[in-house]
């Protein structure tokens, strides 16, 4: 893959996007991909709009998504799809709650593993591949939860 | 050991201290800086938070002067309260490693102002690196180190939000010192800046930034990239990686130690392309710099010396397109979070039609529906003394109103200058504080500070307690209240020491809930 793939994240301060995407980053690292990843930290905390980025190809340059270019944006809050969509190419793919499904999420801190399952579909890597980087970011009383909401997830909405 | 990973430019600053055995690593948290001491504090090295910047300068200053390498963090705007010693040990330096992170915030992301700090370097004849990607946070500091030993002046390493939150690919060497035991060899001419050393000195620092200059042209810091010779690109720091993906097909530039500019490899540079553009986010620092040199280049338009640049702003930006930009869509503003302490107090202070003198912090955030109730805020600290100026101008009806609202890191910081201000010039009506004690760095990603009885590292620390500091500074009246539980006691007290012609401080303690369950924690273990 000589271009570069852009991924956006778009959620609510508290929802884990920011979690989701270090997950997303190291996976994609692992597989041998140049990653760069971008967020931006400190007020979003206090329960605002958050988006985080990552970009992976043979060679990435800048760390953030341009304007317009994400090939994949996926927003974890019903609310903020509208304001995130204009990060989205033409025929880009957007994922939201929508696509997944939400009746069978049993803990709301687990959606952003649900949305990860989600969007993993659309990159030829073993799912193996995810699980363990799942299961070394989260603490193993997690672990369970989490499995099986990515998985879930990767089945997508019925 | 596994040297190949992604790591912020954050973590890459702290890995790269680690590495070239720092001593001690002293900071003041603000974003984008703040993870730094904390990922340096876990990997085993010295860190510690200072009260505030100029305090931790001064610390690293002492360490560099007994020979230990010191590294020193903060916001762009830490600096501002650091310059003090700053221009001074610019003269002197240290003979061991003094490097200065200048994390900058342009576009304002947590910031009260987008300064460009680059200017600082200039002012104090500072060398300044400035890394755009975690690669180069990771040896720029090694280097900067290296450099401030060789000729002995601190170094700035200037980065940037984009740089400091960016994760990429980082490869660590097989590097790891033992810090140095530290001594100290007397050599008053060099150390002690009265004014008959300091002119000497002066004349050395100008000598030393020149030999840096020269050094600059040999090219160890600056990325020639040669593609066409139609268009070329001089770009700095996180403008670099832009370039890379609006111009693939120009040749670029990059200086990495940007003060002192290798000027003479940039006068070849442009003489190599038909047309060059510099390319930089805030002021247009380098482009004057070149232009001084007698150096033909291109400069941006005034609109993009605001907010951040990004790829879609540098294609503008070459292509020479001033049309308006449009604003993205607004997402949902931070707010104070539901069960935040400081929501009573704020109640309480919109319902009382108080003239709140605000500070940095969370609670600025009182400024937003539905409380409304910060009417300034100016810097760390101004609270106080912004109020106290406030009430010695107004008419006594309104100058009865006026309260100054604090957090209990920046009293810490510098609110306790205000106090003693306060205690010395007292207006007439008297004057309100209210420090809005929530027991932790809130804003910041939640650190310790000298009240919290924790170190850095969490572990026990003495604690340095606020009512006794107002106490011996001589308050008539120091009250602690937790406005939550007994929102109407609060309002009570606030309404009765605003009758008053009394200084009084009243401490409104209840801890943040987002650092509720950590500092139980971290008490259980310091058990």
């Amino acid at each position: 893959m000589e271009k570069t793939t852009n991924i956006t994240v778009a959620g609510l301060g508290g929802q884990g996007v920011l979690t989701v995407t270090d997950i997303l980053a190291e996976v994609l690292f692992r597989a041998g991909y140049d990653v760069k990843k971008s967020e931006v930290h400190g007020m979003s905390q206090r329960g605002g709009s958050v988006s985080s980025e990552v970009r992976f190809g043979k060679e990435v340059a800048s760390p953030m998504v341009p304007e317009g270019e994400s090939d994949f944006l996926i927003v974890m809050e019903p609310t903020q799809v509208e304001v995130n969509r204009h990060k989205l190419r033409a025929g880009g793919v957007l994922i939201t709650t929508d696509d997944v499904p939400m009746e069978r999420l049993s803990n709301p801190k687990a959606l952003n593993t649900m949305m990860l399952g989600a969007l993993s579909k659309h990159f030829e890597l073993s799912e193996e591949s995810w699980l363990t980087v799942i299961k070394e970011f989260l603490p193993e009383k997690l672990h369970a939860l989490n499995v099986e909401m990515f998985e879930l997830g990767r089945q997508g909405a019925r | 050991m596994n040297h190949r990973m992604l790591a912020s430019g954050n973590e890459a600053i702290a890995m790269g201290a680690k590495a070239c055995g720092v001593n001690i690593g002293v900071g003041y948290p603000g974003t984008p800086s703040s993870e730094i001491l904390d990922v340096f504090s876990r990997l085993g090295g010295v860190a510690q938070w200072a009260p505030n910047e100029k305090t931790a300068l001064e610390v690293g200053i002492g360490a560099a002067f007994a020979n230990g390498r010191s590294l020193i963090t903060m916001k762009h705007v830490g600096l501002n309260v650091a310059a003090d010693p700053l221009f001074t040990i610019a003269y002197s330096g240290t003979p061991g490693g003094l490097v200065i992170v200048s994390a900058d915030d342009p576009g304002m992301a947590s910031s009260q102002n987008e300064q460009d700090n680059r200017r600082y370097a200039v002012a104090a004849g500072v060398p300044m690196l400035e890394p755009a990607d975690s690669q180069e946070c990771y040896d720029f500091t090694i280097r900067a180190f290296e450099l401030s030993e060789q000729f002995r002046c601190p170094v700035l390493l200037r980065v940037t939000t984009r740089v400091c939150h960016s994760k990429c690919i980082l490869e660590k060497r097989d590097l790891e010192t033992t810090p140095r035991t530290g001594k100290f060899d007397r050599d008053p001419k060099s150390n002690v800046m009265i004014p008959a050393y300091a002119r000497i000195a002066h004349r050395k620092l100008r000598a030393k930034l020149h030999e840096l200059e020269e050094l600059n042209e040999k090219g160890e810091f600056t990325r020639w990239i040669r593609k066409g010779d139609e268009l070329g690109v001089i770009a700095t720091g996180i403008s670099f990686q832009h370039v890379r993906d609006a111009a693939p097909e120009a040749s670029l530039l990059k200086p990495g130690l940007t003060y002192p500019l290798p000027l003479e490899t940039i006068r070849r540079f442009a003489a190599s392309v038909k047309r060059c553009v510099v390319v930089e986010e805030g002021d247009p620092i380098v482009t004057e710099a070149i232009r001084a040199a007698g150096i033909p280049v291109e400069g941006k338009a005034e609109m993009f010396r605001f907010g951040e640049l990004n790829v879609n702003r540098v294609r503008r930006l070459l292509a020479g397109d001033l049309t308006p930009e449009t604003p993205p869509p607004a997402g949902k503003p931070p707010q104070l979070c539901l069960g935040c302490p400081h929501r009573k107090s704020y109640e309480a202070l919109r319902d009382l039609g108080c003239i709140v003198s605000g500070d940095i912090g969370c609670y600025t955030l009182g400024v937003l529906p539905p409380f409304e109730a910060v009417d300034t805020c100016v810097c760390m600290g101004a609270s106080v003394t912004v109020g106290l100026g406030m009430r010695k101008v107004l008419p006594e009806a309104e100058a009865r109103r006026v309260v100054s609202v604090i957090g209990d890191s920046t009293f810490l910081h510098t609110g306790i200058n205000g106090i003693v201000e306060m205690v010395y010039n007292r207006p007439a009506t008297g004057h309100v504080v209210i420090v809005l004690d929530n027991s932790t760095t809130a804003m910041t990603g939640l650190q310790e500070h000298p009240g919290t009885g924790r170190k850095l590292d969490h572990t026990p620390a003495p604690r340095v307690s606020i009512e006794e500091v107002v106490r011996g500074i001589g308050v008539d009246n120091v009250d602690v209240i937790d406005s939550t539980a007994d929102p109407a006691g609060f309002r009570e007290l606030v309404s009765r020491r605003l009758s008053s012609n009394d200084t009084s401080v009243i401490i409104v303690r209840r801890p943040c809930i987002l650092a509720l369950a950590k500092a139980k924690s971290y008490e259980g273990k310091n058990k």
